[in-house]
């Protein structure tokens, strides 16, 4: 049994009865009690429910039953509620939590026949690229254990590129899921915002937070893709618009493909050996008849500081309900309601939340709205501008995921405003919300290479297609830690 | 120099939806605590607001009546604040772009005059749970049950002057509320409570003076007496040299005075920014057109339709029209009955009487509209008179049947038979032969003395107009 296969190989292998699902999922859960200590990719592991949910998806196929992810494993980043499990969001604060009620996306893969083996480490309420605020420790990246893995789905990236699942579910709210797949090897892809329901994925930056998932291929996300789009009642903002088949449209060939490399992602700041992995990788495109053409995104420098406005304004607010009084974390014998208040939050956040929620009360507080919030979204505005006019030029557009490859731990953690400068190429993304994907395309120093690709609204058909052409054309996705020499 | 009284009133208006207004937990008044408050209300982490779209079409009905402008594009806003009772740490409201723009209400005052307010704005938002802080010691019980409750909070311009307008305006906003069936506008369940905003000015003087918030007062009698008090302290406070601050104050009805809340709620910053769980609210043409289809008659047109259809006063038709049951009773009186001013007088003075007393609406009268019209068509066709129909009228009120069944029982049909009612008269003039003198000599005062001896002798029950008619007669001597 090979635990380094992607969903769609372990698919085609469950049809095939080469193995159960019990038998798989056991080997996985053998795999995480071996190594989730040195990486800490799992804050909960579930074994019980796990079997008892590959039972049951071994007894659908005994009855004839051949949905694609039937009997598939899979983990949760801990953002996604599970009921009856602990969901924490890596944090203190809901350390305690047990949630009563499951999310959208985990409810729509349970219900393809999905085994969840636990859930995965993350920033503490996704606020990070670096996997370093979780409450349950640093996520290390299994390329290289001194490294981190990205944040914020770093734990969910580091049990992928481990082989501690086959596909993970992940968030990206400024390049959640984009950035640990780059770090760790992995195909991450972060839909157009409202494609996939947030009912129960707990929020951190309403207005920019989106589910996607981490796999080993293009091919693995179209399978998960199809299962978790779509409009749900339960969340306003979910688009009520139909979902393409997007295993059928991967096989499109690339010919006449116009690809749009915007030049400020290939400026000052760009590591010279990621460009030149990104270069070679562009060349791959254009012997598969693709054309390059140079797009120029002039607001997009603008994005980290509209960014670091907009998401800690709504987190100020979407943070507020935890407060000690109806579940989570309270303070030890609080002495009256104001202290209650102070106490639980101070006490059950870390440093960095801490900080996002101070900047967001700032930002919207009275006297400064027109200038910080108000400003923001203005530029938040040209930033989607800029996108509008580059598609009218071209199909979609390509360029580094990150600045650099995976940094050392604790190199960052120290300066909120480096750490910040990590998302510099995938924040104007989620500003557009528009759908992003980073691929991996090479190798530098041992470290994986990013590749981004972002299309137009609701078009993630067109970029699962574009990245499984590529994958049909080289095989940086399928090296593991280990393997690459 | 004369003080003048400024008043703007904030409502919130309960809309009387099933659910909340973003979540499918039930509205019911008077549940067992925290039995209806789902995971949204509770603010679990991931839980997501949707809309209730009966709510917005309550909104769009109010706003219609009012001839207010509809808000194509309504926005709502979070409210941030921290209060055990508000769950999520912030109430969803809508701050810039309400659902309801500018319209206005006309009131009418005791003289009959009228006075047309303004209302700056009515916009959609939630309420709050509550805290109970009595029943626990050292400690603060949360009811979430309220928590999320669908409200219509409704902004008058400071267009009102005296404490009488101010109560005028909220009959008039209670009356069109229950009209539109958009609340049932029990101020003392909370379906309707006020704020006003109090100050004074010398007359004349074109600028407005510091006002006083006075929060949450819970009766039409209160308003009145809570705007009163208020305004007297601000004058004999400016009066002593002194000067009004900005502030929230609470209004005690057992000492009928105002005091000052914690100056902290002042220093509170909302910061106000539009929810991003939720998209703008978009309202076409044809949405209204579709809602302005399904209003009902409302009380400003019935008023006036009772006066030229049934020929009644002004002041009745008024009076009959303010409350929509009360108007529907009538007509239906007026149906049963044919006779529209008797029908006026009956609903407006005796049945009002009994439901006063009783302390009953009129849903819960004790005689039926169709019992009241029984009775006044034995007033139209003489089987009784006026008089005994209020004995009637009694009986029926004590449950003893309907008028037919109660003048049979207690033999209370009117004489009309010219002979019995001559034999009466015969026997009366036999018996005062003094006063038949008196009468002849010019003395016709005696003839209601006649007139009451021959109503006592028939026990009330002798047409009056045959009475005087026959009695006429005779005494004149023929």
């Amino acid at each position: 049994m090979n635990l380094k296969q992607g969903i769609a190989d372990i698919s085609r292998a469950l049809a095939k009865g080469e193995y159960s699902s019990v038998e798989l999922t056991r080997a996985y859960l053998a795999q995480i009690e071996a190594q989730n200590a040195a990486l800490n990719a799992y804050i909960t592991v579930t074994p019980e429910r796990a079997l008892a949910q590959a039972e049951a998806a071994d007894a659908r196929r005994a009855k004839g039953e051949t949905a694609p992810l039937l009997g598939v494993p899979l983990a949760h980043k801990d953002i996604f509620c599970t009921r009856g499990v602990r969901t924490s969001c890596a944090s203190r604060m809901l350390d305690n939590f047990i949630a009563p009620y499951d999310a959208t996306v985990v409810e729509k893969l349970d219900q393809a026949g999905m085994v969840t083996l636990g859930k995965t480490n993350m920033d503490e309420f996704a606020m990070g690229s670096s996997n370093e605020s979780s409450w349950y420790g640093p996520v290390r990246n299994p390329w290289n254990h001194d490294m981190v893995p990205g944040g914020s789905s770093g734990g969910s990236a580091a049990a992928v590129a481990a082989s501690l699942c086959p596909a993970a579910t992940a968030t990206d709210t400024g390049g959640s899921i984009r950035q640990p797949a780059a770090f760790c090897g992995l195909t991450g892809i972060k839909p157009t915002y409202g494609r996939i329901s947030r009912w129960g994925m707990i929020a951190y930056a309403s207005s920019l937070d989106q589910a996607g998932v981490l796999t080993r291929s293009a091919e693995d996300a179209a399978l998960l893709l199809q299962a978790m789009a779509g409009f749900d009642p339960k969340d306003s903002t979910s688009a009520d618009l139909p979902v393409p088949d997007y295993v059928a449209a991967l096989a499109q060939p690339l010919k006449g493909l116009r690809i749009g490399l915007p030049k400020e992602h290939f400026a000052t700041g760009l590591d010279a050996e990621v460009e030149q992995q990104i270069r070679a990788a562009l060349a791959v495109f254009e012997s598969l008849g693709a054309t390059l053409v140079e797009v120029s995104l002039p607001n997009s420098h603008l994005s980290i500081s509209a960014y670091y406005v907009i998401a800690p304004a709504e987190a100020s607010a979407n943070l507020s309900r935890y407060d000690g009084v109806r579940y989570g974390y309270r303070c030890d014998k609080p002495q009256d309601l104001e202290d209650l208040y102070k106490r639980s939050r101070s006490e059950g956040f870390g440093a960095e939340v801490k900080r996002r929620i101070m900047v967001g009360t700032y930002a919207l507080s009275a006297g400064y709205y027109d200038a910080y919030y108000i400003k923001a979204q203005k530029v938040r505005r040209l930033v989607k501008e800029d996108f509008t006019r580059a598609f009218e030029q071209v199909d979609v557009i390509m360029g580094p995921t990150t600045p650099s490859t995976a940094f050392p731990l604790g190199s960052k953690s120290k300066d909120p405003v480096t750490m910040y400068l990590e998302d510099i190429y995938t924040i104007a993304v989620n500003l557009a919300g528009l759908p992003g994907m980073s691929i991996p395309a090479g190798f530098v120093k041992g470290l994986p290479v990013g590749l981004q690709i972002v299309g137009r609204d609701f078009d993630e058909a067109r970029l699962l297609n574009v990245a499984h052409q590529f994958q049909l054309a080289t095989d940086w996705h399928t090296r593991t830690p280990g393997t690459q020499a | 120099m004369a003080w003048e009284t400024v008043i703007g009133l904030e409502v919130h208006v309960q809309l009387s939806t099933k659910s909340k207004l973003f979540s499918g937990s039930s509205t019911r008044f008077g549940a067992e605590p925290n039995t209806q408050a789902n995971i949204y209300d509770l603010a679990l982490p991931g839980t997501l607001p949707v809309l209730n779209a009966e709510a917005v079409r309550m909104a769009v009905r109010f706003g219609l009546a009012i001839g207010a402008e509809i808000g194509k594009k309504s926005v709502f806003d979070r409210k941030n604040y921290f209060y055990p009772d508000l769950p999520k740490g912030y109430q969803t409201s809508q701050l810039s772009f309400p659902t309801v723009g500018k319209g206005s209400l006309t009131i009418t005052l005791d003289d009959g005059t009228t006075k047309t307010i303004g209302v700056t704005r009515a916009h959609i938002e939630e309420d709050a749970g509550k805290s109970l802080h009595e029943e626990f010691p050292d400690a603060t019980g949360i009811d979430l049950n309220r928590a999320g409750t669908p409200l219509l909070e409704i902004v008058s311009e400071p267009e009102i002057r005296s404490a009488k307008e101010a109560v005028a305006y909220l009959k008039k906003l209670h009356s069109l509320i229950t009209y539109l069936g958009i609340s049932d506008g029990d101020m003392s369940q909370g379906s309707m409570r006020c704020d006003a905003n109090v100050s004074v000015r010398k007359v004349g003087d074109p600028n407005f003076g510091t006002r006083t918030e006075i929060k949450n007062i819970n009766s039409f009698r209160f308003v009145e007496k809570a705007i009163l008090v208020e305004a007297q302290r601000q004058i004999d406070l400016i009066e002593d040299g002194g000067k009004v601050i900005q502030e929230t104050r609470l209004y005690d009805a057992d000492k009928n005075e105002t005091r000052s809340m914690r100056t902290k709620e002042v220093a509170n910053d909302y910061r106000y920014f539009p929810e991003p769980d939720l998209l703008p609210v978009i309202i076409d043409d044809a949405f209204i057109e579709e809602v302005r289809s399904t209003l009902p008659e409302l009380p400003d047109v019935k008023a006036q339709r009772f006066q030229s259809q049934y020929g009644l006063s002004a002041y009745d038709a008024n009076v009959l029209a303010a409350e929509r049951a009360t108007a529907d009773y009538f007509e239906e009186v007026v149906k049963g009955s044919g006779d529209a001013k008797l029908s006026a007088n009956w609903v407006m003075v005796d049945l009002q009487a009994v439901l006063n007393k009783n302390e009953l609406t009129i849903e819960q009268s004790p005689v039926s509209a169709a019992a009241l019209a029984g009775l006044i068509r034995r007033i139209k066709d003489n089987t009784i008179s006026s008089k005994i129909a209020k004995t009637v009228f009694e009986a029926m009120v004590a449950g003893e049947g309907d008028a037919d069944a109660i003048i049979e029982a207690k033999g209370l049909k009117q004489v009309t038979d010219v002979g019995a009612i001559e034999k009466i008269i015969d026997t009366v003039l036999a018996n005062n032969p003094a006063q038949v003198e008196q009468y002849r000599a010019g003395q016709e005062k005696v003839f209601t003395f006649f007139v009451g001896q021959v109503m006592k002798e028939s026990k009330g029950k002798a047409n009056p107009a045959q009475v005087n008619e026959i009695l006429k007669s005779k005494l004149a001597g023929n």
